[in-house]
């Protein structure tokens, strides 16, 4: 056991908009969550890692729990943030260098559309001119050749996106708490074909944090430990495709997704036939049904039959997103991450209430995506 | 003969060739032949900076597409939200070489499907009459 490294504590700020509440006091909020989960002091955690992508320093808002001296590493890496800040913990616990850990993440943006500039992107200013600059337009285009090349039905996206409203209706900490139907999905207004409104999630606002600790910190734990068994992170190869590309070569290579999870599994020591719940990108409802093969957890194609009968849903076979994932709680960028992970913890201690995957899952996976193409994946058990 | 550049295109070293005939301006690496667009000064594939200017071919299928319907935000989108009307925006595969990137003139999705020819053109930039800017069509008789 005193290899092992565990999460011991899970806090949440309820995602969604909250007029006149900081990133920074959500970040606080979960903070505290944690660690009274966990049933530790923010002076007994000696190292801190987190961050946001729009809604400041992770350190300025942990500064309101008190000023310990503890080292704390600033996260600032766009969707991968709260995986990088998990991987950048799990590491320092697993090399000896830390008992007790806290990783926060938080976000907190304006309504609509992000609006990316090219030039923080490496591309001409031409390309956001003549509207090009859209993360909505990459992620219709991939899953429009998909549905192509594999036969994925418009039908299953609509199912992805109720399957997601569904769950999240069971959540009291999710935004979208209204389950929609599959006609009112695919009757909902088209944003990118074939990709309608209901099927994308909105930026938004929340946090999470997350306590780890390994050796003998495991002992005391208030409640059973759910082991981290790997964290994988990688970023795109070439031949990936991937948003904001204005070319990209005829042969195509492994998504980075493809790579941490199976990096992630092979570091755990178990496969995707092991895993009873997991949490995936769902930017868009087609991302979902994208990621179930990247991940290694189907194959291609073989979504429409999963989908179209229920085996992903939370009694199905193969639960994914039983907190509603990106559709029902939104994208606050920093906090996504960590969201997917909380949920898992929930999952795997039994506490997730109404929306509890039955048979007592025993292995969870979580894999969060972003641009320009950055994926994490890990794989928790019991 | 008139010259692109002689109708300003929304970006210097992106268009080539004639208004009737125009190429886009990208790159292939002298090592491992790998062709990009816009052009590089490094290849991405192999990492080296051994790479030339290389005009990319005008015609290919369509590799996928999307239609943009609602307006962008605007810094970047030069176009206004007023008058917006959707547009088509897709990849296609220039010559078996690259896959680019570009404006449809096409925005009816039923009149799109994967695999049909389009060939490059050139259409008023948005919000920008003034200039030009590359998009894709499809090619006569689609």
């Amino acid at each position: 056991m005193s290899d092992d490294v565990a999460i011991i504590g899970a806090g949440i700020h309820p995602f969604g908009r909250h007029d006149g509440v900081s990133g920074l006091e959500m970040a606080a909020l979960a903070a505290r969550a944690a660690l009274a989960d966990a049933g530790v002091g923010w002076d007994e955690i000696d190292f801190a890692a987190g961050g946001s992508d729009a809604a400041g320093n992770a350190d300025t808002s942990v500064s309101v729990l008190g000023l310990t001296g503890v080292p704390f590493i600033n996260v600032k890496n766009g969707c991968a943030t709260g995986g990088s800040a998990l991987t950048t913990a799990h590491a320092m616990l697993a090399s000896g260098e830390s008992n007790l850990a806290l990783v926060v993440g938080f976000d907190k943006h304006p309504p609509g559309a992000f609006n990316p500039l090219p030039e923080d992107w490496g591309i001409g200013s031409w390309y956001g001119e003549t509207g090009l600059m859209l993360t909505t337009q990459f992620f219709a285009m991939k899953i429009q050749r998909y549905m192509a090349d594999h036969g994925i039905s418009t039908s299953t996206l609509a199912k992805v996106a109720s399957k997601a409203f569904e769950n999240g209706s069971l959540n009291p900490n999710a935004w979208r708490r209204r389950p929609l139907s599959e006609a009112e999905v695919l009757g909902s207004k088209m944003v990118n074909n074939p990709l309608t409104q209901y099927m994308f999630c909105s930026p938004g606002e929340g946090a999470v944090a997350l306590v780890l600790a390994r050796g003998e910190r495991l002992r005391h734990a208030p409640h059973s430990p759910v082991l981290l068994r790997s964290v994988a992170f990688r970023t795109r190869r070439f031949g990936s495709f991937e948003v904001f590309s204005p070319s990209m070569p005829v042969t195509s290579a492994p998504s980075p997704t493809t790579e941490a999870a199976k990096a992630a599994f092979e570091q755990a020591g178990v496969g995707p036939e092991d895993v009873d719940v997991a949490q995936l990108q769902d930017t868009e409802s087609g991302a979902e049904v994208m990621h179930l093969a990247e991940t290694g957890l189907c194959e291609d194609g073989e979504q429409e039959q999963l989908i179209q009968s229920g085996a992903t849903a939370i009694g199905g076979r193969l639960p994914v997103n039983t907190d509603g994932g990106c559709l029902a709680n939104g994208e606050p960028i920093g906090a996504s991450g960590l969201r997917q992970v909380h949920e898992v913890v929930l999952q795997l201690r039994g506490d997730a209430g109404e929306r509890q995957v039955p048979g007592n899952p025993r292995v969870g996976f979580t894999q969060v995506y972003g641009a320009p193409g950055v994926s994490a994946c890990a794989v928790l058990s019991r | 003969m008139t010259e692109v550049a002689e109708l300003n295109p929304v970006a210097e070293g992106l268009i080539a060739g004639t208004p009737g005939a125009p190429q886009l301006i990208g790159s292939r690496c002298r090592r491992c032949g790998t062709v990009a667009f816009p052009r590089q000064s490094s290849c991405q594939a192999c990492m080296s900076v051994d790479v030339d200017e290389h005009l990319l071919a005008r015609r290919g299928p369509l590799w996928t597409w999307t239609i943009q319907c609602f307006p962008p935000k605007s810094p970047p989108y030069s176009g206004s939200a007023e008058d917006f009307e959707p547009y088509g925006v897709g990849y296609v595969e220039l010559g078996g070489e690259v896959r680019v990137e570009g404006l449809l003139t096409e925005a009816d999705p039923a009149r799109l499907t994967i695999g049909m020819e389009m060939e490059l053109t050139l259409v008023p930039a948005p919000g920008q009459p003034e200039l030009v800017t590359f998009a894709f069509r499809p090619e006569a008789g689609q």
